[in-house]
């Protein structure tokens, strides 16, 4: 699967009243699903953020007994395009605010 | 004697693809119906294209409008690289990359329609009197395959 994504641009600039909510940071979650391989979860992980294998696992892990983890965190602009590198490849990524 | 590998790493940082004949025409087939779901839009692919957003329809739909057709593009490009080294003894990097991609989005498909849960136990099904046996073991054969292509291609990381 290829690697090439662009970050997704955002059209919509921030209202003055939204600054204060920009500030919070955004977060990625998986969450749970019954087809993803957990080795292939754990490889995509490592793969996609460059996590050693232990801290992938340990993620993995939450997503399956937790039903859902919060994988990386950061700007809008960047979560949405970790988000979209992680439904590349068939995990069920979303992105909301801290 | 060993068990047959499906994709295994190779010395040379290139990677064994041990199929017969039939199971290259099986992935062959399941490749373009697969493109075909994905160019129409087929509610069963649905799967490939989650929501970005939980709790807010109007940014799922922004991020879908924004991010949806790129990842349209690249699963078409991946099972355009699988058809094109269906007939190879070895994949290189990329190869192999793009089909552990589509051995996994053929599984979510396939996975989703036949309603798979975390408990499914293939060999303790009663698979000769069960009314989806060609499918579910289809679905066994694929993750298998995937299970080597992950096995090896997380050997290199």
């Amino acid at each position: 699967m290829s690697q090439t994504i662009e970050a997704p641009v955002r059209s919509r600039e921030p209202s003055f009243d939204e600054d204060r909510e920009e500030d919070r940071p955004w977060v990625v979650v998986v969450w749970n699903d019954p087809v993803n391989l957990m080795t292939y979860v754990t490889y995509v992980f490592q793969k996609l953020f460059g996590y050693p294998k232990q801290k992938a696992e340990k993620l993995m892990m939450q997503v399956h007994t937790e039903g859902k983890a919060a994988v990386s965190t950061g700007t809008r602009e960047r979560a949405e395009y970790d988000a979209a590198r992680l439904q590349a490849h068939g995990l069920w990524a979303t992105l909301q605010q801290d | 004697m060993r068990l047959r590998t499906p994709i295994a790493p190779l010395p040379d940082g290139r990677y064994r693809l041990r199929l017969d004949g039939g199971e290259r025409e099986l992935v062959r087939g399941l490749c373009t119906e697969l493109e075909e779901l994905i160019r129409s839009d087929d509610a069963g692919v649905a799967r490939l294209f989650p929501p970005g957003y939980r709790d807010d329809d109007e940014a799922a739909e922004e991020f879908s409008q924004l991010v949806h057709p790129g990842l349209r593009e690249q699963r078409l490009a991946s099972l355009e690289v699988v058809a094109r080294s269906l007939g190879e003894d070895t994949l290189s990097q990329a190869e192999a990359e793009a089909w552990c991609g589509a051995l996994n989005d053929l599984r979510l498909v396939l996975g989703e329609r036949l309603g798979v849960t975390e408990d499914l136990d293939l060999g303790a099904l009663s698979l000769l009197r069960h009314p989806q046996a060609r499918e579910l073991a289809l679905y066994g054969w694929l993750t298998a395959v995937q299970s080597a292509a992950v096995e090896a291609l997380a050997s290199r990381l």
